[in-house]
């Protein structure tokens, strides 16, 4: 080490013996690089802080309690997002409905995640007969529109689960009902990147190694096919989040989603329209927050898409 | 070419069965269509049986799929519960056009009602999509020509925005600023919601500037998507070597750049339609519910909160068979715009299924 440092001497030779970048870092060094994307992450990290530390200064009562009295009062130094149409102070709403929306956003996703990637690897790893079945029902649920299809499931099932508690806190069950339907309405896309690039792998060299070698099936699928195909469904998974964040919105917006007390950003909308010239505040503090969230987790999956892309260019300067 | 189409039709009715299966099961599981006829009645046991038996309910639901797929006319039905089919049945079945009757407006057949309301759902997303096929064409073209120009940037951050933003915000918002605001500074304002004003009537002026704010809120999206897509397809064709001989031969910008560039660039959009079906169609029960459009998103959202499951089955089918052949119209018309595309012979040779 000492020696080849003398050797080189000149300080422009410094980057050759660097060690070699790893893989992350070199993700990193182009995710940098997209300056929208950065801007997303910290947008997105403020969210989460602001939906959980906020819970340090407001308690879940506040967010429920109603007060007929001042119902729909504007924002004021008490009421700083004003209050809603049964008194509910909006400011306390958007922080403990950011944790919910969030928390649907992330679940929902992997839930897909576990879908798709099943799905699209059994398909594409065995082929025949089961890839037929397995995308003639892929298309099936392509070709029904997610949205009306949500609301269906949403309306059919959201009574059904009873409330459930969680670290002390109760949640309408409605939340587990619009977790499993987003998440079982959206796998469709991934589950056909995940089969297309199973389809070309398992005819590389290291796969029939693998075979010869006397490795599993599962192990070959999960072990040594899936690794190779990450980065789209890192990317698709992302952009999941913002999907599912959106739909939950769309749902619980139209009054079939999340069920009330349980506050999300999406049903605090439900019914604000009506009140669009007497009461703005009520729709324009959480919708403002999901589209500050959806935004922001949009340039980050732009920005992962770029980074992750084995054929970009790698430019370090 | 004639060989694709029939066999894309032929693969469109197992797709279109499988979808149907689904969507029954789904629906049937759900809600008592015996108390939502019933109203604030309260239905007497021996006729909620009899109801049942004459609706098919008490058979199982493999039966109900095929008397709601195939109807029962052909076969008699046991409508007094003696254990003997005495009562022809009535049911015609989907295929041969019955949705069945509508739970909530009493007798009256799911899809006269449908079809009442789908051509409201029509004259918005008709213009919808003309709309954003212009917009994002003009808009993808001009930041294409001026690529890393000032107003590139700009659209291409304002796409973003507006690609991220939900439909009810971009309806909200323009309700808030067009309707609400205008009217307060005393400006034209715009009407936010229904078809018309009562008080003038249902003239087409009326009905054109109702139309105004949900089209505008429907096309808000997809014209954020399309215009970056055909940016950089646009940006693609004028790198070709084709685009170059056009200039060398002396042809003028504009003949090089629409009847050249554009033709060229312009296939691919032919796909978008495809995609902006079901999504238009979704986006159609949030808009209408919005500014209270009284289209078939409207009545999808009425009728499920009733569990009125002929009609919500019905427009569910409706707009999966639109869905599918918008599908297959998209995939013909690329293969008859784009020469390089033969559908017959891609089978050969390709690695689709046959692995």
């Amino acid at each position: 080490m000492e020696t080849t440092a003398n050797l080189a001497g000149t300080p422009s030779l410094e980057g050759i013996e660097a060690p070699p970048l790893t893989f992350l870092q070199l993700v990193w060094l182009r995710f940098k690089r997209h300056k929208m994307a950065v801007f997303g992450i910290v947008v997105l990290i403020l969210l989460i802080l602001y939906s959980t530390l906020g819970a340090l200064f407001f308690t879940e009562a506040d967010a429920n309690i109603t007060d007929t009295s001042i119902r729909l009062s504007a924002p004021s130094a008490e009421h700083p997002f004003g209050t809603d149409v049964i008194g509910r102070d909006i400011l306390a709403r958007t922080i403990f409905g950011g944790q919910i929306s969030l928390m649907i956003g992330f679940v929902a996703v992997m839930v897909e995640v576990i879908i798709g990637v099943l799905i699209g690897a059994i398909a594409g790893y065995f082929g025949g007969a089961i890839d037929n079945i397995l995308m003639r029902f892929t298309e099936a649920m392509f070709n029904v529109p997610q949205l009306p299809l949500l609301l269906v499931l949403g309306k059919v099932l959201s009574d059904k689960v009873p409330p459930i508690t969680i670290i002390g806190r109760e949640f309408s069950g409605s939340v587990i009902v619009i977790i499993a339907v987003i998440g079982l309405t959206s796998w469709m896309g991934l589950a056909r990147i995940v089969r297309a690039n199973f389809l070309s792998l398992k005819e590389q060299e290291f796969v029939t190694a693998a075979h010869c070698i006397g490795t599993g099936n599962a192990s070959i699928i999960f072990a040594h096919i899936l690794p190779n195909t990450m980065a789209p469904i890192i990317v698709n998974a992302t952009l999941g989040v913002a999907y599912a964040i959106i739909n939950e919105a769309y749902v619980s917006f139209l009054g079939v989603g999340v069920l009330p007390p349980t506050a999300t950003w999406g049903n605090m909308l439900n019914g604000a329209y009506r009140y669009i010239d007497t009461a703005p505040w009520l729709w324009i503090f959480p919708g403002l927050f999901i589209v500050l969230t959806v935004l922001s987790i949009n340039f980050i999956g732009d920005g992962l898409r770029d980074a992750l892309d084995p054929h970009a260019l790698i430019d370090l300067s | 070419m004639t060989r694709y189409v029939i066999r894309r039709l032929l693969q469109a009715i197992p797709l279109l069965l499988i979808i149907s299966v689904m969507i029954f099961v789904l629906l049937q599981s759900s809600g008592d269509p015996l108390a939502t006829m019933g109203g604030r009645r309260a239905t007497r046991p021996e006729d909620r049986e009899r109801l049942a038996r004459m609706m098919g309910l008490d058979q199982p639901i493999y039966m109900q799929y095929l008397y709601w797929l195939i109807g029962n006319d052909w076969m008699d039905v046991d409508v007094d519960g003696d254990g003997v089919p005495d009562t022809p049945g009535t049911r015609r079945g989907v295929l041969r056009g019955d949705f069945g009757k509508s739970l909530v407006t009493r007798g009256k057949p799911a899809l006269d009602i449908i079809l009442e309301r789908l051509p409201n759902t029509l004259l918005l997303m008709i213009p919808a999509e003309i709309v954003i096929l212009t917009v994002s064409m003009a808009i993808g073209i001009y930041s294409a020509l001026r690529q890393y120009s000032f107003m590139d940037q700009l659209v291409t951050t304002g796409s973003f925005i507006g690609y991220s933003m939900p439909i009810f915000m971009i309806a909200l918002g323009s309700m808030y600023i067009f309707g609400v605001n205008f009217k307060k500074w005393g400006l034209p304002y715009l009407p936010t919601v229904g078809m018309f004003d009562p008080k003038v009537g249902k003239t087409t002026a009326q009905v054109a500037l109702h139309m105004i704010l949900p089209i505008f809120s429907m096309s808000v999206i997809s014209i954020s998507g399309y215009s970056r897509y055909i940016r950089s397809q646009m940006l693609e064709v004028i790198s070709q070597d084709y685009i170059r001989t056009a200039y060398a031969k002396g042809l003028s910008e504009r003949m090089v750049l629409l009847g050249h560039a554009l033709k060229n660039a312009a296939i691919p959009i032919v796909t978008l339609i495809g995609i902006d079906v079901p999504f238009l169609l979704g986006g159609a029960v949030v808009t209408e519910a919005i500014f209270g459009w009284p289209g078939m998103g409207r009545l999808f959202l009425d009728h499920l909160e009733r569990y009125d499951t002929p009609v919500v089955m019905g427009i569910l089918m409706m707009i999966s068979v639109a869905v599918v052949l918008s599908q297959l119209l998209t995939d013909i018309a690329y293969g008859w715009l784009d020469p390089r595309i033969r559908y017959d012979k891609s089978r050969k040779g390709g690695h689709g299924n046959n692995c």
